[in-house]
């Protein structure tokens, strides 16, 4: 873990309010694993006050790419961020997504919405592990796909203006149904209802499956405690979104 | 020029006047890989009560403006894995540490500190008197002049190490308080913990926070916080210990200059770990620059005569 200034090499304005920001760093870029976040200081002083997580999207040699919607003033502030601009990074931080081992051989990635986030730096990782991908993409409509360093794409949108029309964990029950995929393993992030949703559905079908969760986060390396999950069964009943997660075994949560 | 940064309290040395303040710096461990944690004057651990406490259900934490709100509920692993888990790590650094104690009875608030006391490591007591009193039908303690003197008293009966005593702002006079547990024997007072504070979401009519309210901290609260710092220093002989939003060298300077005898950094640490040592640092800087070599001449140094205090006077 490192907390460095890194120089932005450019923001580029994908579509409607998505933005993806690549920044440089020789560490980040070396050690970061899919699943993992960062955590941003979007400017110099204390407005915003807190850092803003963020799944790391891509690597591409010793530049790192964070992808996000424009929903507040420090995602505004770094969708204003030019190349020679200066961004505070914390990171890597959390707990990867288990992408290696004999439990599976096919990852079925899904993404509702900007849950897109973390599945191209998981495809590749699981294509270096010898493992085959599907990927389950859903939004409310066909302007808010973003679908590029995806494989074997399958889409969803609530509005049915591309693919099937529906949610995402609509698509991929109809897709587990309709073929047969031998040892397969769900990755799911997005929003909260629907990693229930495929949680409800993973633990029904008996699919071993993780989900990415994002929520209010305070510091991002579990000093402040303020990242409560909760934890099913006998035990500690709370673990920390930032410092146990942001991924988590579906059956070891409730959502 | 040299400056000299340590003071002294009860005969415990620390070496420079920011420290880490409880609740945002866990017990020390989870920094280490982000600053150097011996740069700090000292670390008051995150609360300790008797036995474990999961802390309160989401949401915990909201940004506010310039500030945020939190609810964390004292989660902490209880006083006897701190012991074991935490301690080892801690005795090998070179500042100060100080247990920061939470409990739901006075008899609570002892039996931590008497299970600590036998144990080599610990520099000296920080009471959060914030905790709701069973007893009571869970009002704080630290609003009641009396109960926080009595936790004091009993404390003090206990301990020959510094015994700091966390002062609520949530009350009429501070200053009140601080002259109640000087006379119970404190050795000094840490002002301010949290002010209470709430936010709403419109979009679900609901209160952000799973408690309703929560705990203020942040840059918003540095104004409030000096206020009570000056009130207090002026009221009592023991140190003060200035906390509430102190983000930089600025901000740490003036509650030194209000009567802070030293500071606690806290909220920031979310952001910049490092930031008590840079606010260290750059409290030395400032005494050299001035040819002041000794930065507890810092200490009360104001210059109140143009001004008309509002304790004096009508606002």
């Amino acid at each position: 873990m490192i907390q460095a200034l890194c120089p932005v090499r450019g923001v580029q304005h994908l579509t409607e309010n998505i933005f993806v920001l690549s920044f440089t760093s020789a560490e980040i870029s070396a050690s970061i694993r899919a699943g993992q976040f960062i955590n941003v200081k979007v400017d110099e002083g204390f407005e915003p006050l807190l850092r803003r997580p963020f799944s790391v999207y891509r690597v591409e040699g010793e530049d790192v790419e964070i992808i996000f919607n424009v929903v507040g003033k420090g995602t505004a502030a770094l969708s204003r961020k030019r190349s020679g601009d200066w961004i505070d990074v914390l990171g890597p931080l959390g707990v990867p997504f288990t992408l290696n081992g004999e439990e599976f051989q096919t990852a079925i990635l899904v993404g509702g919405g900007l849950g897109v986030a973390p599945l191209p730096i998981s495809t590749g990782e699981l294509l270096r592990n010898g493992k085959q991908v599907m990927t389950v993409l859903g939004a409310r409509s066909a302007s808010q796909l973003v679908v590029s360093h995806l494989r074997n794409l399958h889409i969803a949108t609530d509005d049915g203006s591309k693919g099937y029309h529906g949610n995402v964990v609509g698509l991929v029950k109809e897709l587990m149904s309709s073929r047969s995929i031998p040892r397969a393993k769900i990755f799911a992030c997005g929003p909260t209802a629907m990693l229930r949703a495929i949680g409800v559905f993973a633990i029904a079908e008996d699919i071993p499956c993780e989900v990415s969760l994002e929520g209010p986060m305070g510091c991002g390396f579990g000093i402040c405690q303020g990242c409560p999950v909760e934890l099913v069964g006998e035990g500690r009943k709370y673990a920390l979104m930032c410092k146990d997660g942001p991924t988590f075994d579906v059956r070891k949560i409730r959502i | 020029m040299m400056v000299k940064t340590s003071f002294m309290l009860r005969g415990v040395e620390f070496k420079n006047r920011v420290l880490a303040a409880s609740g945002t710096f866990g017990y020390g461990d989870e920094c280490v890989d982000f600053m150097n944690v011996n740069g700090l004057g000292g670390l008051i651990m995150k609360s300790l009560s008797m036995k474990p406490r999961d802390g309160n259900p989401p949401t915990r934490i909201v940004e506010t403006a310039g500030g945020m709100l939190n609810s964390i509920g004292l989660a902490n692993i209880g006083v006897q894995r701190f012991i074991v888990e935490k301690l080892p790590f801690l005795r090998t650094l070179q500042t100060a540490i100080i247990a920061n104690i939470a409990a739901s009875t006075i008899e609570e608030y002892c039996d931590v500190l008497d299970t600590l006391e036998g144990e080599e490591g610990i520099d000296g007591y920080e009471i959060n008197v914030s905790c709701p009193n069973v007893k009571e039908g869970g009002l704080s303690f630290g609003t009641s002049c009396e109960l926080t003197e009595e936790i004091t008293r009993r404390l003090r009966a206990r301990t020959e190490k510094p015994l700091i005593i966390k002062l609520t702002p949530n009350v009429t006079h501070i200053s009140d308080f601080a002259r109640a547990v000087e006379g119970a024997g404190a050795d000094a007072v840490s002002v301010i913990n949290t002010l209470i504070g709430m936010a709403v979401d419109v979009k679900t009519r609901k209160p952000i926070l799973s408690t309703v309210t929560g705990g203020l901290s942040g840059p918003a609260i540095k104004p409030v916080a000096l206020a009570k710092v000056y009130e207090t220093a002026r009221a009592v002989q023991i140190p003060v210990i200035g906390i509430g939003g102190i983000m930089n060298t600025t901000d740490a300077l003036e509650f030194l200059m209000v009567g802070a005898t030293a500071v606690q950094v806290g909220t920031v640490n979310f952001i910049d770990p490092a930031a008590g040592t840079k606010i260290a640092a750059g409290i030395e800087q400032y005494c050299a620059d001035h040819q002041i070599d000794d930065t507890g001449a810092l200490v009360g140094s104001l210059d109140a005569r143009t001004g008309v205090s509002v304790l004096d006077t009508w606002i």
